[in-house]
């Protein structure tokens, strides 16, 4: 049989587009310094035993709640200060993007595997597999996010594990009906026809044929729902309902430093701080993506 | 819109709403532990006394059954006992409910009141420097976790500047007499513009962190669609004949631009009430969100559950109202 990514209609020949999308997010200076952020962050959650510069679980109560060092009492041997229990707040930092990005990464890549199957499921089987899947999309959207990732870590209990569980229950229904839409489309294009008349299988239309084709949109919806699911992650630990202690997670580390609000800002602020400014790096570096990728595609 | 489409809009919502009751019921079932020995605490009881609990509170009954007896509970407001209050659950949410309806109300007119005017000057003035300015702060908006920027209101106004209260709905000393519930509005309907002030000056903080993230989000999406009117031929013809661009923008282009700001903003509330338990654990409102997270600590099942339920059922509502009201407004949509 002829190869099907050979023929000119399957519109991937060329495996140029890829490379003309990459050059235009490269030529977006904002974006690109965003992606090195949050590239810097990654690379700081997989060498921080390297980076960190003291046992981010090493408590000494003589440096209770001591102040970044560029205040009175502080020190540079302890850059951003210490929290109540005397632990580096950097070392903290710098272990705590394990958590997020362990998190970020992980429910995305599990998510966007089951939404790009049961997208392409129900968008190119239709009947009773798509009403089924459409049917369950709608009710996890009938839930506040927030609301059922609390509910669920309830009833699971707290746990890295059960963080990425309860969020991949619901997050998986954003990519499906990307997936979905988009294979509702691409199933009566010609490549697609020629590859039926050929005698092509389901699952290797979907999987050879279709799902080449449509990636572009749920690479962009997965980066900008990153962003979303650290959030996510950092409140249900700031709730005490996440990661738990001595672990360091920003969103924990948030929560411990409200008590300590009037004598030592410097706690709640600095993980907070991290937190933003990796989101905000996705952010920006998604948008720019969406830009390259498809000018006119709106989240 | 023909009654028969809005009928099967209203099908599809019974289908909706009965999946979110299945998934609530099975998340009571499937949780770990005896409710049972949970209820009973350290109390110590003959196994058959707790047989005879197990057998009231029907959890001898096969699941399909159980699910019934549920749905015909929840149809007339029975959703059990708060283990914690030992009062029923529907009487303890319900005292909790109105100060999380008045901090939603707040923080969805300050976003909408925000949001509009800043979302049309970015479009009117697009690629200036104010335009730049709103793209940022929208980012900034969306990109910030809710509790942080809680918790740096709170330094600011509450510690450093001591302009505000750090916690609570009102001072002790300004309590009035219930009519509402509401206690902005109470305080106005008895005449107590004190308490007012006292009642608004505790409201602010948790109300701006609240609705921040639906202020970036209307804010990005009135300033596209402004853009996107103003593209449109009648603007256009209306400025060749010389029409005010004042009068161009009220009259003429802002009523189709809020088209989506109006969607947007019916189906963002149902994203606030999620906030509702992050906002109200950092300023210690007393709502049904910090009710929620108290409870989940002292393993308070029967009230997790009907308040998941409760909100999922009004995010279903709304998002029911907000597709509504999209075709309500733009006639060119068919449901």
């Amino acid at each position: 049989m002829t190869s099907l990514a050979e023929a000119p209609e399957s519109g991937r020949d060329d495996g140029s587009p890829l490379a003309r999308n990459l050059r235009l997010f490269a030529g977006n200076r904002l974006a690109s310094l965003s992606a090195a952020v949050v590239l810097a962050v990654v690379l700081m959650a997989v060498f921080s035993p390297l980076l960190a510069p003291h046992d981010p679980y090493e408590t000494d109560l003589f440096r209770r709640l001591q102040p970044p060092a560029w205040m009175q009492g502080g020190e540079w041997a302890y850059l951003l200060g210490c929290d109540a229990l005397g632990r580096d707040i950097l070392s903290r930092i710098v272990y705590g993007a394990r958590v997020s990005v362990f998190i970020g990464f992980t429910v995305i890549a599990l998510a966007t595997t089951v939404g790009i199957l049961a997208g392409l499921a129900a968008g190119y089987l239709r009947g009773w597999v798509d009403v089924v899947i459409s049917r369950l999309v709608d009710v996890l959207l009938g839930f506040p996010y927030l609301i059922f990732a609390i509910a669920l870590m309830a009833m699971m209990g707290p746990g890295l594990q059960n963080i990425v569980l309860a969020l991949a229950y619901k997050e998986w229904v954003i990519p499906c009906r990307v997936v979905r839409g988009e294979t509702l489309a691409a199933r009566e294009v010609e490549y697609v026809e020629a590859a039926r008349a050929l005698g092509a299988g389901r699952i290797r239309i979907m999987l050879s044929e279709i799902l080449p084709n449509i990636l572009s949109p749920v690479i962009v919806v997965a980066t900008i729902r990153m962003a979303n699911v650290i959030i996510l992650e950092a409140s249900l630990s700031f709730l005490g309902l996440g990661v738990q202690p001595p672990t360091a997670s920003w969103g924990s580390m948030v929560a411990d430093g409200r008590a300590f609000m009037l004598e030592a800002w410097w706690v709640s602020t600095f993980p907070g701080l991290a937190i933003l400014v990796l989101v905000l790096a996705i952010n920006v570096a998604s948008q720019g993506l969406r830009d390259a990728f498809d000018p006119k595609f709106h989240d | 819109m023909s009654p028969g489409k809005v009928l099967e809009r209203l099908a599809q919502l019974v289908l909706v709403l009965l999946g979110v009751s299945v998934i609530v019921f099975l998340m009571i079932t499937l949780t770990p532990g005896d409710p049972v020995q949970i209820m009973l605490g350290d109390q110590h009881v003959t196994p058959e006394q707790e047989q005879a609990l197990r057998r009231d509170m029907g959890l001898d009954l096969p699941l399909p059954e159980r699910f019934a007896t549920f749905i015909g509970n929840a149809f007339q407001g029975e959703f059990g006992l708060s283990f914690f209050h030992r009062r029923p659950v529907a009487e303890v949410i319900a005292e909790r409910l109105p100060a999380t309806i008045e901090l939603t109300l707040v923080a969805l007119i300050l976003a909408v009141a925000t949001a509009i005017p800043l979302g049309v000057l970015a479009a009117v003035r697009k690629s200036t420097i104010f335009d730049k300015l709103a793209t940022v702060t929208s980012l900034l908006g969306v990109s910030m976790p809710g509790f942080w920027f809680g918790i740096l209101l709170l330094l600011l106004f509450a510690v450093n500047l001591q302009m505000l209260p750090v916690s609570g709905r009102i001072d002790f000393a300004y309590q009035v007499e219930p009519i509402t519930h509401l206690l902005l509005v109470d305080t106005l309907l008895r005449g107590r513009p004190d308490a007012f002030v006292n009642a608004l000056s505790h409201i602010i903080m948790p109300a701006l962190t609240l609705g921040l993230p639906m202020t970036a989000i209307l804010m990005r999406v009135t300033r596209a669609s402004m853009l996107e009117v103003l593209a449109q031929d009648y603007v256009r013809f209306a400025e060749a004949k010389g029409i005010s661009r004042r009068r161009i923008l009220f009259r003429h282009a802002l009523k189709n631009a809020l088209i989506p700001t109006v969607t947007v903003a019916a189906l963002e509330t149902g994203t606030l009430l999620g906030g509702n338990m992050i906002v109200e654990t950092v300023f210690g409102w007393p709502g049904l969100g910090r009710l929620v997270v108290e409870s989940i600590f002292v393993r308070n099942y029967p009230l997790v559950q009907t308040a998941v339920l409760f909100y999922a059922l009004t995010y279903v509502l709304l998002n029911f109202v907000a597709d509504l009201l999209y075709t309500v407004l733009n006639p060119r949509v068919k449901l």
